[in-house]
């Protein structure tokens, strides 16, 4: 940790480069932008962005229930709740009773409300608020170090199994006809995900993860015409707007989820409007 | 010109499968076992029995709500269902895997997804990652077998900028790579135009006569029906008549699900 401080240090001609916290949170947003940009690419092409969101939701109710349990680690309980809850979902879902919206939309309330009526007992809430907006500056290296193992993982799972996912979304008939397990994707993507949106939340917020899921890769779509051009997109505008987003919120004194999220928009807004013709 | 094509994909299909037969051996048969599907106390098809042979096509039809479709998904052993399938090879009378193509009605590709033809395919046929690199070998491969039904061209287009007609064409590429013995298509000339459909009925003639596999499509197409299948059934959660074209249009279950129209 400490060369790739000193590396740092010479590299950049920054006055805040001698602070770890900035350091530290540079580090957090080289790994999880990327890693929200691959990630978008698919939330959005199998229509999961609702389905996301209401993860995000649910991790005040993870804290929660992690407290009624007597779990401290708030990471764990987060990501256990996180994981049932994608799971129930996927389960109703496949039932095929109501439409997803509809279901995700009861789900997520009910959780929700579960989680901020315990929290809010005793009137103590407003500790957790911070949860809402997150705060990259206070990430510790150990927890980039987490964060740098589920970004190893996440590629050697998008390595091995994109294909079949992306299968999957096409038509789930077609791919179980070409012997693709298509819960099993459904599922192993829904819990990546759920891990990841679990462990990034505390530093880039519950109100904006999804827009930092969304914005990169639909912004990339915009502007490519097949998938290789669709993730170099999403992966670079992601990349672009964390740093830009982390050096602007620094010298502006805001907070820099948000920063981050208006620069990505507005790149989707550039991106929208310079699309090639061929779209009609 | 459609027929100087037609030939160029004779051609075709002799080049990249000289391990297949050219033509079907009907020595293959598939039996389908008193398949019935149920949810909670709704009965949707019950005691359904087929038995088709490679080299026929076989075409349902039936009324809206009929189950046609979830007959098709019970075979693809998507849904529940009770009963068996058999798939023999009457040469040496010994049992094997069926492996099922199925052309789907709808893909969910949304406007504006940047996937193109290659990714589409690619993904159903091979583990090498579409969003890192463009595999040669898989692209000739796939431009190959998308010549078959003269969509080579298509190969670098979104697939969904498609028409109705070259998507088709490109989902029965998919779902002939690799060579099944079973073809599913679910009503395949919904949203075609009529030039589109005749194309279909073009390559389904082509799939018959080259192609060592049986063919089950669910069809409103009575002019189809009428031409290009062996033999029909009309469902209607059970299988009300069986046979030729001609016979099923004569009994009274047709005229009763059909009205008296002209078919």
């Amino acid at each position: 940790m400490d060369t790739l401080y000193e590396i740092m240090e010479k590299l950049l001609p920054f006055s805040w480069v001698e602070y770890n916290f900035m350091k530290n949170a540079l580090l957090a947003i080289i790994i999880i932008t990327p890693l929200f940009g691959i990630l978008g690419t698919m939330v959005i092409n199998n229509r999961m962005a609702f389905f996301s969101d209401a993860l995000g939701h649910s991790s005040l109710t993870g804290i929660a229930v992690g407290t009624i349990f007597g779990i401290s680690d708030t990471n764990i309980s987060m990501i256990l709740y996180a994981i049932i809850f994608a799971l129930l979902l996927n389960y109703i879902k496949r039932r095929n009773a109501l439409s997803t919206d509809t279901v995700i939309s009861v789900f997520s309330s009910f959780s929700m409300a579960i989680g901020l009526m315990i929290l809010s007992r005793g009137g103590n809430f407003s500790k957790y608020s911070n949860l809402l907006v997150g705060d990259i500056l206070s990430i510790t290296t150990g927890e980039i170090g987490l964060l740098a193992i589920i970004f190893v993982i996440t590629l050697l799972y998008w390595f091995l199994y994109f294909n079949r996912l992306n299968s999957v979304g096409v038509n789930v008939s077609l791919a179980r006809s070409k012997n693709i397990k298509s819960s099993l994707m459904e599922d192993s993507f829904s819990i990546l995900i759920a891990i990841i949106v679990m462990l990034s939340i505390k530093w880039i917020g519950i109100l904006i993860i999804n827009a930092l899921l969304i914005l990169p890769a639909a912004a990339g779509r915009n502007i490519a015409s097949n998938m290789r051009e669709y993730h170099l997109f999403s992966v670079l505008i992601a990349i672009f707007s964390g740093i830009s987003g982390l050096l602007l919120s620094y010298y502006l004194g805001t907070a820099t989820g948000p920063t981050v999220v208006i620069i990505a928009a507005l790149i989707f807004f550039i991106t929208f409007f310079i699309r090639p013709s061929k779209d009609k | 010109m459609l027929h100087s094509k037609d030939k160029e994909q004779k051609n075709n299909i002799k080049g990249t499968h000289d391990h297949y037969n050219d033509s079907a051996c009907g020595l293959h048969c598939i039996k389908i076992n008193d398949i019935s599907v149920s949810v909670g106390e709704h009965t949707i098809i019950e005691n359904v029995n087929l038995h088709i042979h490679c080299g026929k096509v076989t075409a349902i039809i039936g009324r809206n709500g009929a189950g046609k479709t979830t007959l098709i998904r019970a075979i693809l052993g998507e849904i529940k269902h009770s009963g068996y399938i058999e798939f023999m090879d009457l040469k040496d009378k010994t049992m094997k895997d069926l492996m099922i193509g199925y052309v789907p009605q709808y893909v969910n590709i949304e406007k504006n997804t940047p996937m193109s033809v290659y990714d589409l395919f690619a993904g159903y046929v091979t583990n090498s990652p579409v969003f890192f690199k463009k595999n040669k070998k898989v692209y000739e491969m796939i431009k190959e077998q998308l010549s078959i039904f003269d969509a080579s061209d298509l190969i670098d287009k979104r697939a969904c900028d498609l028409s109705g007609g070259e998507l088709q064409r490109v989902l029965l590429a998919i779902a002939i790579t690799p060579v099944p013995n079973l073809l599913l298509l679910d009503e395949p000339v919904s949203g075609i135009d009529r030039n589109g459909m005749e194309l279909f009925y073009k390559n389904i003639q082509t799939l018959k006569e080259n192609y060592d596999l049986a063919m089950i499509v669910i069809s409103h197409d009575f002019e189809f029906v009428r031409e290009y299948a062996d033999h029909v059934i009309l469902l209607d959660k059970t299988i009300l008549k069986e046979g030729s074209f001609e016979e099923i249009r004569q009994c009274d279950d047709f005229k009763k699900v059909f009205g008296g129209r002209l078919y």
